[in-house]
């Protein structure tokens, strides 16, 4: 049977060629986004150059666009955010890696965190618009301030529900790697669980946790729906924690089909492009520090 | 004189900059059971492995010299064609999983998208599967998936799809080193029979095997191709001392 | 003789706070399931008045008529769906197989950092991005635009799912392909590929299930639509689009509708997480 002595199939150069090109489109993918970007943004810096970020007031008929309430807007509730949700995080990567490792119910938890994380954000933000914000009203007529429900306080719980399942499960996986004999050593010198935790865990994966949190704080950053429903779509500068407010994700959201003229456009895209450079700052240093102690632990 | 169908000239087999084979030459002989034997790490694995160039897939590795099949060296050949004329069969046996026990023999020729009518498909496979003493087993199952069989069995499916190629020369890496003794004594058998076809190279760490069924045996060491001759004289009467040191058991 | 009761003492402090930080763990974690079960919960009861077949199957009416279901939404979801997959898949496969083949690559570790990078750019960036290239030169909101910024949400998750489920393939599968004389494209596409299609798979509807719910990037790409429509150079509605619209209406009606929208959206992401998860294991090819 000489019929396949030849080899004539050509495809094996076509085929590494197509994988290789693929890999080179993804860069030039990237690279096309974030140029897009900038030079869609060219307009709005020419137009409003370093007012952009330190102004005071984004005001479209005017054309006096700052991003500042934005920025301030975002870093509130991302903050709040993660204040709020970093010890339900953490005492659920704890619950999960450690305390119940290896147990049949460590699975339903697990289970239903990852349904929390499968949400859509826009779930999310109905529901807080229907739930959350009443009870926010509630809460601000007993405190006496204007019941407006809406607000940066009512986006940061929002946001920090959203954001517990997936610092979760990121801080898990660090605290399983704790090395078994590492703790084990502890606890044959008489320590408490406790302890073990304060002295050998946490300092184990300090560094897997901050990148957690930063991560965390990427994807608070970037979350647009969620927070667009309940922040209250207010462009000034936020005065009080209740006060109604805006993201820089919340702003495009609500503004961008509005936008009537060129110049608010590009500035709506320079905030996009703002937007595009802290994520990917945030996410680059994050998997860094974990990229870092996984090769290490 | 007996037909030599192989002939291996001063071959060094290196991974980067590692010598795993040191300048051997050897000539094997149609129709005939060569075992390579030796201590782990002797390179017999390697030796074979440049033989149907699966060597060079390795990141670093390379080898150099020249090894004739009849007359054409197939180091400058292209390995594609030479690996469809060479077959071999692992130490674990690694039938395709996705495929069934029928799809496993002619594996060879779908995979390169050979057509071939059905019935010389069916013919192929009843053949080879007899061949490699495993047709009663399996001959009403043919459709279920390879994976299903035990290990001796999925050995020999690998087999028969080797030999299904119809190749001049099956190299086996250890074939029965994780099988038990009843699944080895099975495929020693079949391999008497099929040198009759085929000739076989097969690397063995087991001296009795190799006494068993080879009629030619060659002993490496750290490399180097200490002796080859024809099995029955290497095994009472060694030439080198090493060979003999090796075959008391008293080294590696 | 007092040395023993003073540690005595302190162990029982040590134990106590050991207790406290136990319950604390214990408790805060299962907090956790409040606010699922409040969300879960208030969606099922709230939504399931509204679930019919006629919801289902009709388009929604003006304001102030009654009935009127979110036919459209489902079929702009289902259109998007599968324009966005067409549009990643094959490009994902490709790219992960290429990472998965040259993993010892320095070029190849830069490329798998960027597409994990890649996943961290929020999706109304990318609509941003959907919007100039698409919407803008056509001069019209489309279902295309929508489904490419869908899509590039969709590729980190598919490239990253292919090359893990790749990368596990043992070498001794290529082995057998190439000694049967299979040439390298064969290789991957007959026998490697065959033989990771779980792991795939499931990237796949993993994604799907992601953008099902994806409502930022269409804000000003789909843009969305009353009527039904099959054209995907036109705008085009979709679950979370009009969960959106209607949430922010002050119509307690749509509010109704918009509860039992979110009931069907949460449904189809979790199935597809679901079999995605089962069948992950499922079809797993063990070795």
């Amino acid at each position: 049977m000489y019929r396949f002595l030849k080899d004539r199939d050509g495809g094996d150069l076509i085929f590494k060629s197509l994988l290789f090109f693929s890999a080179i489109f993804i860069l030039l993918l990237i690279v096309a986004i974030t140029i897009t970007l900038i030079i869609q943004s060219i307009p709005s810096i020419k137009h409003n150059g370093l007012y952009l970020l330190f102004g005071d007031i984004w005001d479209p008929v005017s054309e006096k666009y700052s991003i500042l309430p934005f920025i301030i807007g975002t870093l509130i509730t991302s903050i709040l955010a993660l204040l709020i949700s970093i010890p339900f995080s953490l005492s659920a990567s704890l619950f999960l890696g450690e305390y119940l490792e290896g147990k049949r119910i460590s699975k339903i938890i697990k289970f239903t965190i990852d349904i929390l994380a499968g949400i859509p954000s826009i779930i999310y933000g109905f529901w807080g618009l229907m739930v959350l914000v009443p009870l926010v009203r509630a809460l601000e007529e007993f405190l006496g301030i204007p019941p407006l429900g809406i607000g940066i306080f009512t986006a940061s719980v929002l946001l920090s529900i959203m954001i517990i399942p997936y610092t979760t499960s990121i801080v898990r996986e660090v605290i399983k790697l704790v090395p078994q004999d590492l703790k084990e050593a502890a606890y044959s010198l008489g320590a408490t669980r406790f302890e073990v935790v304060r002295d050998i865990i946490i300092p184990y994966t300090k560094s897997g946790i901050i990148a957690g949190i930063l991560l965390s704080f990427g994807r608070a950053f970037g979350e647009t729906m969620a927070v667009t429903m309940v922040i209250g779509n207010a462009n000034y500068i936020p005065k009080s924690l209740f006060a109604p407010a805006n993201t820089m994700a919340s702003v495009i959201a609500n503004e961008f089909t509005e936008a009537t003229t060129d110049i608010y456009l590009s500035t709506l895209i320079s905030v996009g492009l703002i937007l595009l450079i802290i994520s990917l700052i945030i996410n680059s240093i994050g998997r860094y520090i974990i990229g870092r102690f996984y090769v290490r632990g | 004189m007996e037909d030599q169908i192989l002939s291996i000239k001063n071959l060094n087999a290196y991974f980067k900059d590692f010598n795993a084979v040191k300048n051997v030459s050897m000539k094997v002989y149609k129709n005939s059971i060569t075992a390579i034997m030796g201590p782990s790490g002797c390179g017999k694995t390697t030796l074979i492995r440049c033989i149907n160039r699966l060597h060079e897939l390795t990141e670093g590795a390379y080898s150099t010299g020249e090894i004739y099949l009849r007359n054409q060296d197939i180091l400058k050949l292209n390995p594609i064609v030479i690996r469809r004329q060479i077959g071999m069969v692992f130490q674990k046996p690694n039938p395709f999983p996705t495929m069934s026990i029928y799809d496993n023999v002619i594996a060879g020729y779908r995979i390169n998208g050979i057509k071939l009518p059905k019935s010389e498909m069916d013919s192929i496979v009843e053949l080879s599967l007899k061949r490699a003493a495993l047709w009663e087993e399996v001959k009403d199952k043919l459709r279920q998936k390879g994976v299903f069989l035990s290990g001796g069995q999925q050995q020999r499916l690998c087999i028969a799809r080797a030999i299904a190629m119809n190749p001049e020369i099956i190299l086996m890496d250890e074939p029965t080193s994780a099988l038990d003794p009843k699944s080895t004594l099975k495929i020693e058998e079949l391999l008497y029979e099929l040198k009759k076809e085929i000739t076989i190279i097969i690397v063995t760490h087991n001296i009795a095997q190799a006494a068993r069924i080879s009629d030619y045996t060659a002993f490496m060491y750290l490399g180097e191709l200490i002796e080859y001759d024809r099995s029955d004289k290497m095994f009472t009467n060694p030439s080198d001392p090493k060979t003999n040191e090796y075959l008391r058991g008293t080294f590696g | 003789m007092s040395g023993d009761r003073m540690e005595y003492k302190g162990y029982r402090r040590r134990r106590l706070i050991d207790k406290i930080f136990k319950a604390t763990i214990y408790g805060l974690s299962f907090l956790l399931f409040l606010p699922l079960f409040l969300i879960f919960g208030l969606i099922i009861k709230n939504g399931i008045s509204h679930i019919s077949l006629e919801f289902l199957i009709n388009n929604p009416k003006p304001v102030g008529e009654a009935g009127g279901g979110i036919l459209n939404a489902m079929i702009g979801t289902l259109i998007l769906m599968i324009t966005s997959t067409i549009i990643a898949l094959p490009f994902g496969v490709l790219v992960g197989i290429f990472l998965s083949e040259n993993s010892k690559r320095k070029y190849a570790l830069v490329i798998s950092t960027i597409v994990d990078v890649f996943q961290g750019i929020p999706s109304i960036v990318i609509g941003i991005v959907a919007y100039i290239w698409i919407v803008l030169p056509l001069k019209k909101f489309s279902a295309l635009s929508g489904a490419l910024a869908l899509s590039f949400i969709m590729l980190p998750t598919i490239i990253k799912s292919t090359e893990e489920t790749l990368k596990m393939i043992p070498y001794s599968l290529k082995e057998a392909a190439y000694s049967v004389g299979a040439n390298y494209h064969r290789t991957i596409l007959k026998v490697i590929l065959p033989a990771s299609l779980s792991g795939i798979l499931s990237g796949i509807l993993v994604s799907i299930a992601r953008i099902s719910g994806e409502t930022a990037p269409l804000l000003f790409t789909a843009f969305g639509s009353d009527i039904l429509e099959y054209n995907i150079l036109k705008p085009m509605g979709s679950l979370p689009l009009l969960i959106f619209n209607y949430a922010k209406s002050p119509y307690p009606e749509w509010h109704e509708i918009a509860w039992s929208a979110s009931l069907v959206l949460i449904t189809i992401v979790f199935i597809f997480n679901l079999i995605a998860t089962i069948g992950e294991n499922r079809w797993k090819i063990k070795f």
